[in-house]
Order: C-alpha cells, then structure tokens, then sequence
C-alpha cells in the first residue's frame, strides 16, 4: 500500500467514523440522560437518508432538503417521545428493547409502503461535485471532506453546548439526579423531550448527508445502528467525548479492515473477514474495561 | 391423592389435545403445530436467561442458527445425517459458542448487557454472511432429514410428518419437564436470587457469575436443539436464522406469553406464530396489499402490547382471576 492510497484509507476511515458519531451520540445522549435504549435509533438514519432522497427531488435541492429534513426529524422525535418514550422511562430495559423494536418494524414497512424497495441514489451537490486530484489515477472527492468537516463542526458543537451553556448543565446534572433537577423547579420531562428530538435530529442528519455517497436502501438503519452499539460500549454509555473516540477507532479499523489482506496459515482472514473485526475490538476492550474507555465504573 | 391445581389441569388439557392433533388435522396443520413446539422450546430457552436469571440477551438467535448450520455440515450433499451423532453436536456446538460469549458478554450487566448480546450475535451472523463456508449469504439447503438408526434399525422416520411432530411434542414436554425440576431445585432458587438482588446473592456466599454462566450456556444448549430441528424441518438455513429479527421475535413470543413462568414462553409462541399468519392473510386494500406489509401490524401489535399487556398474556388470564375474586375477599374483611 502506497502513500496516497493509505492517505485516502486514512480520510475515508474517519470520514466513516465521524459519521457514525452522529449516530452515536445521540444514542448515548439517550441512554446516558434518559436511560433508554433506543434500538430505533438507526431507523431514524434511514428516514433521514429518504427524507434527503425525497425531498431533493421535491425541492431540487439538497440543502432545503436538508434542512426540511431536520426539521421533519425533530417533529418525529418530539411526537414520539410524548407519544410513546415517555410512557417508558419507569419500565424495564426490556420493554424499552421491544417497544422500540416494533417501531422499527412499522417504520421499515411503511417505508416499503411509501417508496418501495428499491436501491435510490441522491445527487452531490453542483459545487461540491469535483475531486481533489492526489496522482494521475487517484484523487479524493470534495464531498467527503465536506462531510467530515460538518460532522467536526457538529461534534464541536456538541462539545460546546453540553459542556458550556446552561441547557447542557441542566442536561449533565439530569443524567446525575433526575430527582434533584426537578425539585429545583426544571421541567425534566421537557428537557428529556428535547434530548430525544436532539439525538432523532443528529441520526436524521447524518442519514441525509450520507445519503449522496452510500445511496439509500431499505435496511440501511439497522447495519449502522449495532455498529453504533459497538461504538457506545468502547465509548462508554453517557459519554460523547468517549462516544467520538470510538467512532473513529471503529471507522479506522472497519476501512483498514476491508483493505488490508491478512493471511494466516493459508487461510484468508482478512478482508474476508472484515465485518467481524469491529466486534473482535469490542470484545477486547470488554475483557480489559467492561465499562467502556470513558465509561464510569460501577 | 393430591388435588390438581386449575392450571395443571388446562395444561393437560392442552397437551392430550396435542397429542391426538394429527389424528385428525391436515398435514399442513401438523406441519404448522411441529413448528411453533420448536419455536415454544426456543422461547423457554430465552426465557431460563431473561425470566428467571434477569439477563435480557438480544443475540439468542445465534444459538439457534448455529446448531441449524452444524447440522447443515454433518449432512453432507442429499446425504442424511444421523441424529444421535448431529443432535449431540449441534447442541455441543451452541453451547460452546455460549460458553465462549458468555464468559464475555457476563461481565457486563443491564444495558451494556442487552447491546453487547446483540453485537456478538451480529459478530456470528457476518462470520456466516461474508464467508463462503456456510453458503453466504444466500446460505445452504438440508436436503435430507436426519435418520434416526441405531446400527440398522429405525424407531422413527423423520421425514415423516407424523413421526417429526410426535418427536418435537416429546422433547417439548422433556424440556418443559426438566426445566421445571430445575427451577424448583437450589439450582433454580439461585438464580431467580439473582434476579431479584444479585449483590444479596453475592453476600449469601454463592458465585453468581458462575450460576449465570451456567444457565448462559444451559439456554444456548437448548436453542440449539430447537435451532436443530428447525434446520431439519424446513430443510434450509440461511444467516437470517441467527440474525437479530429472530432474536427480537422469540424475545417478543417471552414476552408476549408472560415471562417468568415456562407456560407463558410456549403461549407466547403459539400467540406470535399465529397471529404471524393471521397477518399474512390480511385482504388487499385498494392498491395496498396489506398481506404483503404484514410486518407493519406486527410493529404495531408489539408497541400497543408492550403499553397495554405488561405483564403478558398470563398476566390477562390471572388479572381475570383476580376481578373475580375480589367480591369475595371483601365479604370476608
């Protein structure tokens, strides 16, 4: 492997890292303060990617589509907090498991039902269309290192609203004491909601601007939502700066995974077997830290 | 002679109408019936982890799907295999990889628990999905059923419809049976300790990991022997069979029936199964075939289940009870 083709690995990896982030984040977000596991989460990827397809071709624009979109993604979010998530939060973590669960199966059957089951692509931008020419055959697109330039700009945004503004340090001390927060006169049930619409909102979105590069296809939710539970466990639960980690360590090792090849007494492990290294990290790093590189220990 | 409790009897009841089904339903019926055993022994299973030890495992599927394969292997090419020799090690086999990811997946608990399950049978799932061994993705036929001979002679035919379902029932009512003994034994005790308050247990001087291991591994020994004759009985295994919608199902079937007792998890899987084919019966509507999006009534019976039936539909049956009941209870206060 040469210079520029390890240099392109590189970007791709946490170009695909970051974007599982976006994922990510918002379903520790969830199970950190809310303490719900959201197994929808990765459906709310997919609607973003058919909200980007549809809308696009509605407005002929990605970016209205774009932000049409978080705004249809925060309203889902909203309504099905209040509708349905809230009416979960004293229940066990199993009822939690199948109730979203079944979201996923009537979110993915109404998807078939409203745009079939075919493979859609979405169209890049006109002006971020071109390539950045590396040698005379290789050259790595502008669209890419848009993507990953937005995700760090979310992740600092991030950053900086639970870290440094009052709605973060509201949300901090709800993980904390639930209890506490809400005898201090805080609606914590509006908080939680916001939350919620927040994470929907970050899954939608990256689900749109993945959509121009990994097309959109039914099932494409459920692939990225286990391999943000990877991501949440070696994160650690609650932890987004954990959550970020992870994310690139995965994007790195799942990208390197499919390009190395790796032999072991004549028998191919990778890139045959490339879809199982993310786990094979995870295991790893449950036998040194079972709560995660920046989880708490209990 | 001691009496027999109501529901003693209802379970009877049930099984001498099982027994004597195909002496006068249709094949398909039979076939039908021999399915939902299987699938009423894949949920006790699940039920062992998630009623009576509290672990709430969304990777069970890959137990199940595993011993299909393994019985895929031992039947090489319109060859059968043998059932003393496959059964055995199928279920070796399920209970090997439950010893492997249960001495993983135990080191965490609650949440942690329930992704960390999912991504490990996830992690099986691409080991036979990128791989050529296994067929693919497209996965591999069983043309043969297993024969059961001892050195020549047959006791019973499995491809016969007849003989395979009167098999199922046996084992169904063996598992059932010996899961009870279990749970009433100190064995059993323990862990449903466990469930209630591990560190209690802890303090009490009992090992708990080691209980949890132990039933990790019991449950995956048994969903290979449903796993099993699933393979056998529909005569294909492909990755979906270990992927995480089976897993989500038979969880939902534990669920569904009641969990915590072992009646619930076999109602539960006759409930799912048919209310499955009931679904995908649905008329066409228009231009929308509703048989066709079965699975969007499916998401919607589990989420108004879960909000309405939090206790399963035992808990119905016994919430029944209970209305009845009361006058009498205030007559005597």
């Amino acid at each position: 492997m040469d210079a520029n083709t390890f240099l392109i690995q590189i970007l791709n990896g946490i170009q695909y890292g970051l974007l599982l982030f976006l994922v990510a984040s918002g379903l520790t977000l969830i199970l950190g303060i809310m303490g719900i596991i959201n197994l929808a989460h990765g459906t709310f990827y997919m609607v973003g990617a058919y909200l980007a397809f549809s809308l696009s071709q509605y407005f002929g624009s990605l970016w209205l589509a774009m932000a049409g979109g978080v705004v249809i993604a925060v309203a889902i979010g909203l309504v099905l907090e209040w509708l349905l998530i809230s009416r979960l939060y004293h229940r066990d973590h199993l009822y939690q498991v199948l109730l979203t669960y079944g979201l996923i199966l009537m979110f993915e059957e109404l998807r078939s039902v409203v745009f079939g089951d075919d493979v859609h692509g979405v169209a890049v931008p006109e002006f971020l269309r071109a390539s950045i020419p590396l040698t005379e055959t290789l050259s790595y697109p502008v669209y890419r290192l848009w993507m990953s330039a937005v995700c760090l700009v979310l992740a600092v945004g991030m950053y900086f609203l639970i870290q440094k503004t009052r709605l973060g340090m509201i949300i901090r001390a709800g993980a904390a004491n639930r209890e506490m927060v809400q005898s201090l006169g805080i609606n914590i049930n509006l908080l939680y909601r916001l939350v919620f619409a927040l994470g929907v909102a970050l899954a939608a979105f990256a689900g749109m601007i993945a959509a121009p590069v990994a097309s959109v296809f039914p099932g494409m939710g459920n692939q990225v939502l286990i391999i943000c539970f990877v991501v949440v466990v070696i994160g650690g639960i609650g932890s987004v700066k954990g959550a970020l980690l992870a994310a690139i360590l995965i994007g790195l090792v799942d990208t390197f995974g499919k390009v190395i090849t790796l032999e072991f007494g004549g028998v191919q492990l990778l890139p045959q077997l490339s879809g199982m290294m993310v786990y094979v990290l995870m295991a790893v790093v449950l036998l040194a830290r079972p709560e995660g590189l920046f989880g708490k220990r209990t | 002679m001691r009496r027999l409790r109501p529901g003693t009897i209802v379970l009877l009841a049930c099984l001498l109408v099982l027994a004597l089904l195909p002496a006068f339903a249709e094949k398909y019926y039979v076939q039908l019936f021999t399915k939902i055993m299987i699938m009423a022994i894949f949920a006790m299973s699940l039920d062992l982890l998630v009623g009576f030890t509290g672990l709430v495992s969304l990777g069970h599927a890959a137990f199940f799907g595993l011993a299909g394969y393994v019985l895929a292997f031992a039947a090489p090419q319109y060859e059968a295999a043998n059932l003393w020799l496959s059964l055995p090690l199928a279920m070796a086999c399920s209970g090997l990889l439950a010893l492997l990811i249960g001495a993983l997946v135990l080191r965490t608990s609650g949440i942690y628990f329930i992704m960390v399950t999912l991504a490990f049978a996830q992690m099986v799932f691409f080991l036979f999905h990128d791989t050529e061994f296994g067929g693919g993705a497209d996965g591999i036929y069983v043309y043969a059923k297993p024969v059961a001979a001892i050195a020549g002679w047959e006791p019973f035919t499995l491809e016969n419809h007849v003989h395979f379902y009167f098999v199922v029932l046996v084992l169904l009512v063996l598992v059932y049976a010996a899961l009870r003994m279990l749970l009433a034994s100190l064995f059993g005790r323990v862990i449903v300790g466990i469930r209630v308050n591990e560190q209690r247990m802890k303090s009490l001087g009992y090992r708990t990991f080691r209980y949890k291991l132990v039933c990790f591994v019991l449950a995956g020994v048994l969903a290979g022997m449903a796993g099993y004759f699933a393979a056998a009985q529909f005569g294909f295994v492909s990755p979906e069979t270990l992927g995480w919608h089976q897993s989500g199902s038979v969880l939902m079937m534990v669920i569904l029936g009641g969990m915590g007792t072992l009646t619930g998890a076999v109602l539960g899987a006759f409930a799912m199964i048919l209310l499955e084919l009931g679904l995908q019966d649905l008329p066409r509507i228009g231009g929308l075939d509703l048989a066709k999006h079965w699975q969007l009534f499916m998401g919607g019976f589990i989420v108004l289940a879960v909000l309405l039936l939090p206790h399963g539909l035992l808990g119905l049956g016994q919430l029944a009870s209970k209305l009845r009941r009361k006058p009498v209870e205030a007559r005597d206060g």
